[in-house]
């Protein structure tokens, strides 16, 4: 498979296929394209934050208003894909990547950090993936065939953490991986690995990911996590970008290599930008010479997708008026569910459309110092350093975690006393360091620390012909481990639904018939809740759970939302799908037009004060059917249908056209029905051909209530130019 | 206990208010580069069973050979020379290559001893 082909699924064996002898064609990290000159036109804009568009995509819904385009905006956009099976989640990078994601992020199988080596294989994961070299590799000539196919490059992403760390660096710079989470700190804290060995594996870890241009990002954004109040940790969070920065920086990665990873700490109903404001602020004064990852917040979310998506909006805005190198998302479903495929769309259009929104706002909009921001930059800074000062004063970072320094809920100087405490001497891997001999050596590249190679090496791996970051080809591949647990068996069971008749729904896996029903059940909530429950089951779904209720009132009503799954699948072959209409050709048109010299009369009916849809449908100016010379008489708005019917006897007109956007009560079927009608009595119905258009209205709406043919949302003028002559042609007339 | 840090911390912020923007930021990387020199010295200093797997992956040893060697080493007390030191050794004195070496010592852990 050389090239993927929009119209045809992605073929997951054929990417499987003679893995063995994959390399990746390149290594490091690849940042966006700006335009010669740094601004984007496009159609009438000027985008001042724009990088080069993609070669295929999808736009936002609105783009339609805007002729298709797609503008991408400056950061890098994150997308996090790990469902358990990454053969599944190979089919969401693609779809991530075509609507504007081009970082993708593999979040690791629960347990992976504390596995003492490396996973072989593809066994299934639980909340994220089994990292291994062969579902790595996978991934990645997948996202070669996706960025060919998008146009534009995209970063492959996992975690280098846990007690494999160096392993694991390894095996990302053997096989292309562009970025990596790397922090000691984060496996001291949250994963209770020894703090020596946790360091000295770092060390070795980082300069391996240095020299393959791998593009780190700190751990730092969990202490807002995880402390009681993210908001009040801000100066320790500070302090942990700024040891992960100067420890990374003094193995010798460059600085440009090193990101942060930060997220705005707060949430409505919290007064949230004077929290969030002044923090990102602050950071971007201190770490400047850095990159910035900004992360949307996922502390607050709970089951309520449309409350995380307007937090992240915010949260964007904030990236927006300061700075973001990469704008990382978060899919809305994160607090209800593993993400399922669609949210995870839902979190990159978030981030597309609002950086699109504000693109050049700091043209616009200046960060005012002067008042009580400058003020709060300040404190935040001065709260650091002093937590550096009391660090050093009391011993150094090791007695500092010892004493739970780190996580604590309040704000420094004041302690809760809730702060997360590792002894030195205990933790996941405690006194498994070894001091290195006087001739202890290693002979393969990218080594740090003391390496007392025999006298006379130039290069280390010159002792065994090359290593594996030299040559590739020395890589030991293992397909599988385990014959029982394999992405090839459960390839075999979905194979009908990818590659076969059956369609099935899905959210997570192919096959997994998931589906989710919104209901508005007017009872209080408890009551809703079980009385949802119920009803998901009359429509007959399987395993059925309420993710979400919300309460409207506390006893009108409760929106509700029931996941389930559903036992049966549709055979494609006895689908009926409506041949898709047949535009004639513009000469065509044309030649039809003149023939009968085509005259029209329209107007919006009934008590419809709308003018635009119609206005469109006729006038040259928006490439309307006057524009293939069609002439037309247009009555305007709130016209009643005897008028319109008149006006046709009047001019002799060939055809009526109207419009009802209004369709309460069903008044748009109740007009077309009384057009139809009153040409009959007036005996012109065989000769003016009735049709209609708006909203509500479908071809077979309309032709059910006698109209010659209707027009949906999205009709333009070719359409409607179009069925006229087609029907014309089958009257004789043409 | 908490009044004297306080106390100080209110110290400390005296002194950082006659700092201009830039001096508050040297200083910040000052103290944060004097805090993580302990912890480079580790890194230069010390090794793991982890660090030695990462080597001989280098070597073009696969995971699961690499882990066995690695224990074997380490349970020799060699782990302080550097398993990829080790295997080149063993492979070397038996005259086979590294591939081989390694499954040599981990299918017996006596190629070890007279090194």
């Amino acid at each position: 498979m050389n090239k993927l082909d929009p119209k045809v699924k992605i073929d997951i064996e054929e990417i499987l296929k003679d893995l063995e002898h994959y390399h990746p064609r390149r290594k490091g990290w690849t940042w966006r394209e700006k335009p010669e000159g740094g601004v984007y036109k496009v159609e009438k804009f000027e985008f001042k934050n724009m990088t080069l568009p993609l070669k295929n995509s999808v736009p936002l819904p609105a783009a339609k208003y805007f002729n298709n385009i797609d503008p991408q905006p400056e950061p890098v956009i994150t997308t996090e894909i790990a469902s358990g099976r990454f053969e599944d989640d190979i089919r969401r990078m693609r779809m991530a990547a075509w609507h504007g994601a081009d970082h993708i992020m593999v979040i690791r199988t629960t347990g992976q950090s504390h596995i003492d080596g490396l996973l072989e294989g593809t066994p299934e994961g639980v909340g994220g993936v089994p990292i291994t070299r062969k579902q790595i590799r996978a991934s990645r000539k997948a996202c070669d065939l996706i960025e060919d196919e998008v146009g534009r490059k995209i970063n492959f992403h996992s975690y280098v953490s846990g007690v494999a760390g160096p392993e694991v660096a390894v095996l990302f710079a053997e096989e292309g991986i562009n970025g990596a989470h790397q922090d000691p700190q984060y496996n001291v804290l949250y994963r209770n690995v020894n703090m020596y060995r946790s360091f000295t594996d770092a060390a070795s870890a980082k300069k391996v990911m240095a020299d393959a241009g791998i593009f780190q990002i700190d751990g730092a954004h969990n202490a807002n996590a995880t402390a009681k109040e993210g908001w009040s940790v801000m100066p320790e969070l500070l302090v942990q970008h700024g040891l992960n920065c100067a420890f990374s920086v003094g193995v010798g990665m460059p600085k440009s290599q090193i990101g942060l990873s930060t997220v705005p700490p707060c949430a409505p109903p919290s007064p949230k930008l004077w929290y969030d404001l002044p923090y990102a602020v602050a950071l971007r004064d201190i770490f400047s010479e850095f990159k910035f990852r900004a992360q949307q917040n996922t502390r607050y979310i709970e089951a309520d997708i449309e409350e995380a998506t307007r937090t992240h909006v915010i949260d964007t805005m904030i990236s927006a008026l300061t700075h973001a190198d990469i704008q990382s998302t978060i899919t809305p479903d994160e607090g209800r569910n593993v993400p399922w495929h669609y949210n995870n769309i839902r979190g990159i259009e978030t981030a597309k459309q609002t950086l699109v929104a504000l693109d050049g706002i700091k043209e616009l909009i200046k960060i005012d110092r002067s008042g009580p921001l400058g003020e709060m930059v300040r404190d935040i800074k001065e709260r650091a350093i002093c937590l550096l000062e009391e660090m050093i004063e009391i011993g150094g970072y090791f007695a500092a975690v010892e004493k739970g320094f780190f996580v604590d809920s309040a704000r420094y100087p004041e302690r809760n006393g809730d702060g997360i405490a590792r002894d030195s001497k205990g933790g996941v891997g405690a006194g498994s360091i070894v001091e290195r001999e006087a001739d202890y050596y290693a002979p393969v590249c990218s080594v740090f620390g003391h390496n007392h190679l025999p006298a006379g090496t130039k290069k280390p791996c010159d002792l065994i012909d090359g290593c594996t970051l030299c040559k590739p080809e020395k890589i030991a591949y293992i397909d599988e481990i385990d014959q029982t647990d394999n992405c090839n068996l459960r390839l075999e069971k979905t194979v009908e639904h990818r590659k076969g008749n059956s369609i099935k729904p899905e959210a997570e896996w192919a096959g997994d018939g998931t589906v989710l029903i919104q209901l508005f059940v007017p009872e209080e909530v408890e009551i809703a809740k079980v009385a949802a429950l119920e009803m998901a089951k009359k429509m007959g779904l399987n395993d059925p759970e309420v993710i979400n209720a919300q309460v409207m009132h506390p006893s009108e009503g409760t929106f509700v939302e029931v996941k389930g799954k559903v036992g049966f699948s549709i055979d494609r072959t006895t689908l009926k799908i409506p041949p898709k209409e047949e535009i004639l050709g513009e000469d065509e048109i044309r030649a039809g037009v003149k023939k009968v010299g085509l005259t029209v009369v329209a107007g919006t009916v009934g008590e419809d004060e709308h003018s635009v849809g119609l206005r469109e449908i006729l006038d040259i100016k928006h490439g309307g059917i006057e524009k293939y010379g069609v002439k037309y008489h247009y009555l305007g708005t709130s016209v009643p249908i005897s008028k319109i019917v008149d006006a046709a006897v009047e001019t002799g007109a060939d055809a009526i056209l109207i419009s009802t956007i209004i369709s309460h009560n069903d008044v748009h079927r109740k007009n077309m029905k009384k057009l139809h009608e009153l040409c009959l009595e007036k005996g012109i119905r065989d000769k003016v051909l009735c049709m209609c258009g708006g909203t509500q209205v479908t071809r077979e709406i309309a032709k059910e209530c006698g109209m010659d043919d209707g027009f949906g949302r999205g009709s333009k003028g070719i359409h409607v130019v179009n069925s006229l002559v087609k029907c014309l042609k089958a009257k004789g007339k043409i | 206990m908490d009044d004297v840090r306080i106390q100080k911390f209110e110290k400390r912020r005296a002194e950082l208010a006659k700092m201009s923007d830039e001096q508050l930021k040297a200083r910040f990387w000052e103290l944060c580069d004097k805090m993580v020199e302990p912890m480079l010295d580790y890194g230069q200093r010390f090794t793991s069973m982890s660090i030695e797997r990462s080597v001989l992956l280098r070597m073009g040893i696969d995971s699961v050979t690499s882990q066995g060697v690695v224990s074997k080493i380490n349970e020799a007390g060699l782990l302080g020379k550097g398993a990829g030191h080790v295997v080149l050794k063993v492979s070397k004195k038996n005259n086979v290559d590294i591939r081989e070496a390694a499954k040599l010592i981990n299918n017996d852990i006596t190629v070890l001893k007279s090194l």
